[in-house]
C-alpha cells in the first residue's frame, strides 16, 4: 500500500518527464514532435507587418461595401504573390481591413506594394512594357451608337499619346496587352494607327463589365483608395532578439519561483514545482492544439500565468499548514484543506477570468493573445492545482513515508 | 497584539492619498506621456551600420519638415524616432533618406498609427474598465455581499490610479500595452481581495457573535497574510525578470504591471477590507441572514 503509492508518484514523474522531453526536444524520427515547432510565431516574433487600411472616399471612387469586397480580394491576390504562409486578411466594420504577413524580410515594402493603388501596364506581343497607368489621362465607358455595343474609351496623357502613337503605327494586326497586377486583364487588338491619343476598346458583353474595366484602367486595380489607418512592422532582427530575450528572462523567472516554493514550502513546494511545470506543457499543448499563434505579448501573458499559477498550490498549502497546526493528521489536513480551499480558488479565479474576458473583447488585436493565454492559464492552473497537486499531495500522504509536519512547515 | 491591520486603517488609506493626490494633481495639469498608440504619429527605431549622432539624424528629419521630431539613441547605432502623424508615402521616404544618407541601416520596427485609432482605444479602455467593474460588483453580489463587491471595486480604482498616478508623476510612456496591463492588474486586484473576503466569509459562520468585526477582519488578513505575500512575490520574481532581461518593447508594459501588482497587493491586505467595513458601518444592511451578524 505504501510503496504502492510512491510507486504512483514515481510513475507519474517519469510519465511527465517523458511529455515534457517529447514536448521540447527533437526525437529522431518522430516529425510531429516537438511540441514546440508546432506553434506558430507571431509576426512580432519572427518580422511582418500588421496593418489597419481604411477605405475612403475620394471624388472617383467611393467607399461602397462592394468596392471594399473587391479591394479585399485585390489585396489577397497581392499578398499571394508575396508568397509567405497563413497570412491573415480580414475586414473590420464597414470600410475598414486587417491585414497581417509574418515572415517577410522588408516589411516597408509589403505596406507600400497594398496600398499602391495600381499596376497597370500595356505590354506589346513581345513582352515589352511601352506605356503604364501613368500615362493614361482618362478611361470611359460608352455605348456605341453604331454598333450598339459597351466600348471602353482611353485618353492618353500628351506623353502617353506620343508613344500610343509610335506604338500602334509599329503593331498595327498585333495584340497590345493590359496588364493589372500582372494579370492580362484584355488583351485588345490594334486595328489601325492611333495618333490622336485616343482609343476604343470593344468586345464588352454588358456596360456594367465596360464601367467595371473603365473604373479598374482610372483606378488602377484597387477599386477604392486606401489609406494606413495603423501600421506595426517588425524586422526580423527585432523579432529573434524578443523571443531569445524573454525565453531568457521566462527560464530565470520560472527558476527562481521553483527555488522559492522550494525554501519555504519544502516537500510541497517539490510538489507544487512539479504541478508548474506539467502547467507550463499542458499550457504550450492547448496553444498547439488550437493552432494559436504565440506573440510577444502572448508569451509575456504565458510567463506571467506562471507565477498566477502557483497560487492555487499556495492557498492549498497555507490551509495544509493551518490544519496540520490544529493537530490532525497529514491525511485529514490535505482532505480539509483541499476542501476549504477549493471555494476560494473558484472565486478568485472566476473574477480573474471575468477581466481575462473583457481584455479579449475589448483590446486591439496585438494583445488578443495575452488575454487568451491568461485565460487558458487560468483554467489549466485550476486543474493542476486542484487535481494534480491534490492527487499527489494524497498520494504521499497516503503512503505514510512522508509524515513529519518539518516537511510541511507546520 | 501590537500590530493591527484594521483599527489604524485611517494612515493606510493615507500612504495611498500620499501617491494619488499628487498623482491626480498631475493627471490634470500635466496628464500623461501619450504614445502614439493615443496620440497618433510613427514610432521608428533603426540599427545604424555605423555610429550617428542626434545632430546627424535631425539633419535629415529636417528635409521633411520634421527637425522637432523626439530623437533617442540606445547605444551608439540604434535610434529611436517618433514623430507627428505623416504619411505612408513621407514615413517611406524618411526612413530611406536616413539609409541613403546616414550610411545605411536596419530597420528593427516601425509603428504609425492614425488619429482616429487613438481616441478609438482610449474609449475602448474606459468601457473595458466600467464593463468589469460592473461585471466583479454583480458576481461578488451573487457570491458574497453587495458593500463587499462595492470595496473590492474602490481597491480596483485604487490600483488604477495608483499606476496612472505614478506613470504620470515619472512621466513613463503610456502605450496601448498600459491597458492591457491596467486590465491584468484589475483581474489580479479582484483575485488577491476575493481571497481575505473569503476567508472573512468562512470566518463569520464560526465567530463569536461578540467579536468585532474589525477583530475578525484582522484574523483574516493575518491567517491570509503569508498567501497574499508569497503569490505577489512568485508573479514579481517573473515580472523583475521579464524587466531586466525581456527586451525595450514590453518594458513599459512590465513596469506598469509591476507597479499595479505591488498596489493591488498592498489594496487587497489594507483598503478592500477596511473600506467594506467603513461601508458596512455607515450603511446598516438591510436583509442579512442572522447567523451571519457580527
Amino acid at each position: 500500500m505504501r510503496w504502492g503509492n510512491l510507486l504512483k508518484v514515481a510513475l507519474i514523474l517519469l510519465l511527465a518527464a517523458g511529455v515534457t522531453f517529447a514536448a521540447f526536444f527533437r526525437v529522431p524520427a518522430v516529425p510531429w514532435l516537438p511540441l514546440t515547432q508546432d506553434i506558430s510565431l507571431g509576426l512580432d516574433l519572427q518580422g511582418g507587418v500588421h496593418v489597419v487600411l481604411e477605405a475612403v472616399d475620394t471624388e472617383e471612387m467611393k467607399a461602397t461595401p462592394d468596392a471594399v469586397r473587391r479591394a479585399m480580394g485585390m489585396l489577397e491576390e497581392r499578398i499571394n504573390q508575396f508568397g509567405v504562409t497563413e497570412p491573415l486578411l480580414q475586414q473590420q466594420g464597414a470600410s475598414r481591413i486587417i491585414v497581417e504577413i509574418a515572415g517577410v524580410n522588408d516589411p516597408e515594402q509589403v505596406v507600400n506594394d497594398l496600398i499602391r493603388p495600381a499596376h497597370l501596364e500595356f505590354k506589346t506581343e513581345d513582352g515589352e512594357t511601352v506605356l503604364t497607368g501613368a500615362d493614361l489621362a482618362d478611361a470611359r465607358e460608352q455605348y456605341d451608337p453604331a454598333t450598339m455595343q459597351a466600348v471602353v474609351n482611353l485618353t492618353w496623357s500628351a506623353e502617353g499619346a506620343k508613344v500610343f502613337a509610335d506604338v500602334t503605327t509599329e503593331h498595327v494586326g498585333r495584340t497590345l496587352g493590359i496588364y493589372l497586377d500582372g494579370q492580362l486583364l484584355q488583351n485588345p487588338v490594334i486595328k489601325q494607327p492611333i495618333l490622336d491619343g485616343k482609343a476604343v476598346i470593344t468586345g464588352y458583353e454588358s456596360l456594367e463589365e465596360a464601367h467595371r474595366i473603365a473604373v479598374l484602367l482610372r483606378s488602377g486595380a484597387l477599386p477604392v483608395k486606401l489609406e494606413v489607418m495603423e501600421k506595426r512592422t517588425v524586422g526580423p532582427q527585432l523579432g529573434a532578439d524578443s523571443l531569445a530575450r524573454s525565453v531568457n528572462a521566462g527560464i530565470i523567472g520560472f527558476g527562481a519561483i521553483l527555488l522559492f516554493m522550494l525554501a519555504y514550502y519544502r516537500l510541497p513546494g517539490l510538489v507544487a514545482a512539479f504541478s508548474l511545470s506539467v502547467y507550463g506543457v499542458l499550457v504550450l499543448l492547448i496553444l498547439a492544439a488550437f493552432n494559436a499563434t504565440l506573440t510577444l505579448a502572448g508569451i509575456f501573458g504565458f510567463l506571467l500565468s506562471l507565477g498566477i499559477a502557483i497560487d492555487a498550490n499556495i492557498i492549498i498549502f497555507e490551509r495544509l499548514k493551518e490544519e496540520l497546526r490544529t493537530g490532525r493528521s497529514l491525511r485529514s489536513a490535505v482532505d480539509a484543506g483541499f476542501k476549504r480551499a477549493f471555494v476560494t480558488i473558484l472565486d478568485a479565479n472566476v473574477t480573474t477570468l471575468i477581466a481575462a474576458a473583457i481584455l479579449f473583447a475589448f483590446l486591439p488585436i496585438a494583445y488578443k493573445g495575452f488575454a487568451l493565454t491568461l485565460g487558458i492559464g487560468i483554467l489549466t492552473s485550476m486543474f493542476t492545482g486542484l487535481v494534480l497537486t491534490r492527487w499527489m499531495l494524497q498520494l504521499i500522504a497516503g503512503s505514510g513515508l512522508a509524515n513529519s509536519p518539518r516537511l510541511y512547515r507546520a | 497584539m501590537f500590530f493591527h491591520f484594521v483599527k489604524p486603517r485611517k494612515y493606510w488609506y493615507l500612504i495611498s492619498l500620499l501617491i494619488i493626490i499628487p498623482g491626480i494633481i498631475s493627471l490634470l495639469f500635466r496628464g500623461l506621456n501619450l504614445g502614439i498608440d493615443f496620440t497618433g504619429g510613427s514610432l521608428i527605431e533603426v540599427e545604424f551600420q555605423r555610429e550617428v549622432t542626434v545632430q546627424e539624424v535631425r539633419t535629415v528629419l529636417a528635409e521633411y519638415g520634421l527637425e522637432r521630431s523626439v530623437i533617442q539613441l540606445s547605444g551608439d547605432r540604434q535610434v529611436l524616432l517618433r514623430t507627428p502623424v505623416i504619411t505612408q508615402e513621407q514615413n517611406s521616404a524618411l526612413v530611406k533618406a536616413l539609409d541613403e544618407q546616414l550610411g545605411g541601416h536596419t530597420v528593427l520596427r516601425n509603428d504609425a498609427v492614425g488619429p482616429v485609432i487613438g481616441k478609438e482605444l482610449t474609449q475602448r479602455a474606459i468601457l473595458a474598465l466600467v464593463i468589469a467593474s460592473v461585471a466583479m460588483v454583480v458576481y461578488i453580489t451573487w457570491r458574497f455581499e453587495f458593500r463587499q463587491g462595492i470595496a473590492a471595486v474602490v481597491a480596483l480604482l485604487h490600483d488604477a490610479l495608483v499606476t496612472l498616478s505614478l506613470f504620470s508623476l515619472f512621466w513613463l510612456p503610456v502605450d496601448s500595452a498600459f491597458v492591457a496591463a491596467i486590465l491584468t492588474v484589475l483581474g489580479y486586484s479582484i483575485n488577491a481581495t476575493i481571497v481575505i473576503f473569503d476567508r472573512i466569509r468562512e470566518t463569520r459562520k464560526t465567530a463569536k457573535k461578540t467579536e468585532p468585526l474589525e477583530d475578525i477582519i484582522h484574523r483574516c488578513l493575518w491567517q491570509t497574510l503569508a498567501r497574499s505575500v508569497n503569490t505577489a512575490l512568485t508573479v514579481l520574481f517573473m515580472l523583475v525578470a521579464l524587466y531586466f532581461l525581456g527586451g525595450t518593447t514590453l518594458k513599459a508594459f512590465v513596469l506598469a504591471l509591476i507597479i499595479g501588482i505591488t498596489s493591488g497587493t498592498y489594496s487587497s491586505i489594507f483598503i478592500s477590507s477596511q473600506v467594506w467595513l467603513d461601508l458596512s458601518n455607515k450603511l446598516p444592511k438591510t436583509k442579512r441572514p442572522a447567523s451571519a451578524e457580527a
